[in-house]
């Protein structure tokens, strides 16, 4: 069971990465975006592709990828989803969800459908032992640490900068926010660019970790969400929180039985949205 | 005159498409039966997202179910897989009731992806009962002995029937009390709320009618194509071609599915060996709809003509006598 738990918390750890973004543009903006899942498979196969090309090494590959991100969610915020911005959020939901079925097809198109991996350098196969029968990987150890030093940074930044301030200003009261000087669209485009940075960041990791494959998005998507809404919506240590609890059940499922592990955290996810539904970890701080 | 107009096209088409197995190949009853399945989709999600404000990627749920429904109740209890179309449809809409206790916990863009989940949950379930084939699916056996001709004849008039039926009772729901409760909703929940309508309730009625359509559309669909699996019955693609088809003919409006479907069966036709190009073409198209003409081509054919057949909008006497435009102006907006 000891054994069980330090993986499911290592998984968490991952799925906080995945969670992240979504979290942030969310909270910033109400907007949900389908192609979530999807972004981070991309991310992942451009990663491939470049390392296909040039011998780099993959902790490179982020320095190089992140910033290219970060760009690529403020043009994509900036240019794309502002327009749909509104009370209604049909039109952002749908823009998402067609990007989402261009981007799987396109990628399929592209790469075939078989599922591949961004060669770590052995990484992913470099792990020390705990106790006599069992070993902890080195790379998840190395992501649990990245997504701990990420949730940090956000609520951090949230609570202590300028542009946190930003943040939960048009979040709070968008025309208010405008009135005081704050220009919203470029607000939104900044948090989209942050919530690009963790995508790349989780793509990488998720093809270094595993695989990726063009119609991975979906079940990224979902995991990402169930962490946010297990977590309970306001902060960001409770999406990373969300994510260790579906990382948790979903490898007591494993457990169990190899088919049952994503299900059981979809019942989890269920469960806690019956009984407890603003989360199992609501605003505490910021 | 309008309603003389209409009532004579539906016999019309009642006519000339309920003789086609005497006249038609059989091909083409098979082509119409899938199209009808994703026609009667597309208006379900229309009057969900259009009409009830409910923008729901699990719509799948509900299609799959339809299908195993009407699969366990023909394979295991021996019922006509016809009746059990409609049982299966009735069963899954009171399978939503509980569902939506669930779903209802979300709103807006966190519904979309809740209603996902669940249908999720419903596929791995689904894919772990041994007796409908557990993961990789099973055959729908029940019409062993029936003669081919028969099977096909009788799935192409209930489907032809079915797509009346949606269309004549959608348009009548729409055209009703309730319908206008839920249109007053659509337009301002708060409003509509002052006024009396129970938001809830109506919402509540809105989501499991849809649910039983999308289950008949399921059953519909696996009766004519005899197989079924998890993978096929709960793919997302039946929710991506219903969002689709309505964003492309315009939401919120009758005639937009129609006119959705329409289009989506000319480039089903003439581009679906493009293989994954075509979806590509199709999601973009539909992002451009979304985009730039909101109210679809519906919406632009009645920009352009003034025509607009199969308004749900109460027109008041003396505003009947006045011009056009005025009437094109509303009735589009979402």
């Amino acid at each position: 069971m000891f054994e069980v738990i330090i993986h499911g918390v290592l998984l968490g750890g991952l799925y906080s990465l995945f969670a992240l973004g979504l979290s942030l543009m969310f909270g910033v903006m109400r907007l949900t975006n389908i192609a979530h899942g999807d972004q981070i498979v991309i991310s992942g196969f451009i990663g491939i592709a470049i390392a296909s090309v040039v011998n780099i090494n993959p902790f490179l590959l982020i320095v190089f990828l992140v910033p290219c991100a970060l760009v690529s969610g403020y043009a994509f915020q900036y240019f794309v989803l502002n327009r749909t911005l509104g009370k209604d959020p049909l039109p952002s939901l749908v823009i998402t969800f067609g990007l989402s079925i261009i981007a799987q097809n396109l990628l399929q198109e592209i790469f075939s459908a078989n599922p591949r991996s961004l060669d770590s350098g052995g990484l992913n196969t470099l792990g020390f032992g705990i106790t006599s029968d069992m070993t902890v990987g080195v790379l998840p150890l190395i992501i649990l640490a990245c997504a701990i030093a990420c949730t940090f940074g956000l609520q951090w930044m949230f609570q202590h900068t300028a542009l946190g301030r930003a943040f939960r200003a048009v979040s709070d009261e968008k025309d208010i926010a405008e009135l005081m000087g704050l220009n919203s669209s470029k607000v939104y485009s900044m948090a989209t660019a942050l919530a690009f940075a963790l995508v790349a960041l989780a793509g990488l990791f998720q093809s270094m970790r595993t695989t990726v494959a063009p119609t991975d998005g979906p079940s990224l998507l979902l995991f990402a969400f169930e962490s946010v809404i297990i977590g309970g919506m306001g902060s960001f240590w409770g999406t990373f929180l969300g994510a260790m609890t579906l990382g948790l059940a979903q490898q007591i499922g494993f457990y169990f039985d190899p088919g049952w592990g994503i299900w059981f955290g979809h019942l989890v996810f269920i469960a806690i949205l019956a009984f407890k539904p603003n989360g199992l970890f609501p605003k505490t701080v910021g | 005159m309008k309603n003389t107009i209409l009532v004579v096209l539906l016999a019309l088409v009642a006519v000339v498409g309920g003789s086609m197995p005497y006249w038609g190949d059989s091909y083409w009853m098979y082509e119409f039966v899938n199209i009808a399945c994703l026609f009667i989709f597309a208006m379900m999600w229309n009057l969900l997202a259009g009409y009830g404000g409910m923008v729901s990627v699990g719509q799948q749920a509900f299609f799959g179910l339809g299908g195993y429904l009407m699969l366990a109740l023909a394979n295991l209890a021996g019922v006509n897989p016809f009746v059990a179309i409609v049982l299966g449809a009735l069963i899954a809409g009171v399978l939503a009731f509980p569902v939506s206790k669930i779903a209802f916990r979300l709103n807006g863009g966190y519904f979309a992806i809740g209603t996902w989940v669940i249908a999720e949950v419903i596929r791995l379930t689904v894919a772990n009962i041994d007796a409908v084939g557990g993961g990789s699916g099973t055959s729908l056996t029940a019409f062993r002995g029936v003669s081919r001709s028969f099977r096909e004849n009788m799935t192409y008039w209930v489907a032809l029937a079915a797509v009346l039926i949606t269309l004549v009772s959608v348009y009548l729901f729409l055209r009703s009390k309730q319908g206008l409760a839920l249109q007053a909703i659509r337009d301002s929940e708060v409003a509509a709320e002052s006024q009396g309508i129970n938001v809830a309730r109506m919402k509540l009625a809105v989501y499991i009618l849809a649910a039983v359509g999308c289950a008949l559309a399921g059953g519909l669909y696996f009766v004519s194509n005899l197989r079924i699996s998890p993978d096929a019955a709960f793919s997302v693609n039946w929710t991506a071609f219903g969002i689709f088809i309505v964003m492309i003919g315009g939401i919120g409006r009758i005639e937009g599915p129609l006119i959705g479907t329409l289009v989506y069966w000319l480039i089903d036709t003439w581009f679906s060996d493009y293989g994954t190009w075509y979806l590509i073409g199709l999601g973009a198209l539909a992002i451009l709809m979304t985009q730039y003409l909101r109210s679809g081509l519906s919406g632009l054919i009645q920009q352009l003509t003034g025509l607009d057949v199969l308004s749900t909008r109460r027109v008041l006497p003396d505003e009947r006598e006045q011009s056009r435009p005025l009437a094109t102006t509303k009735a589009s907006h979402v």
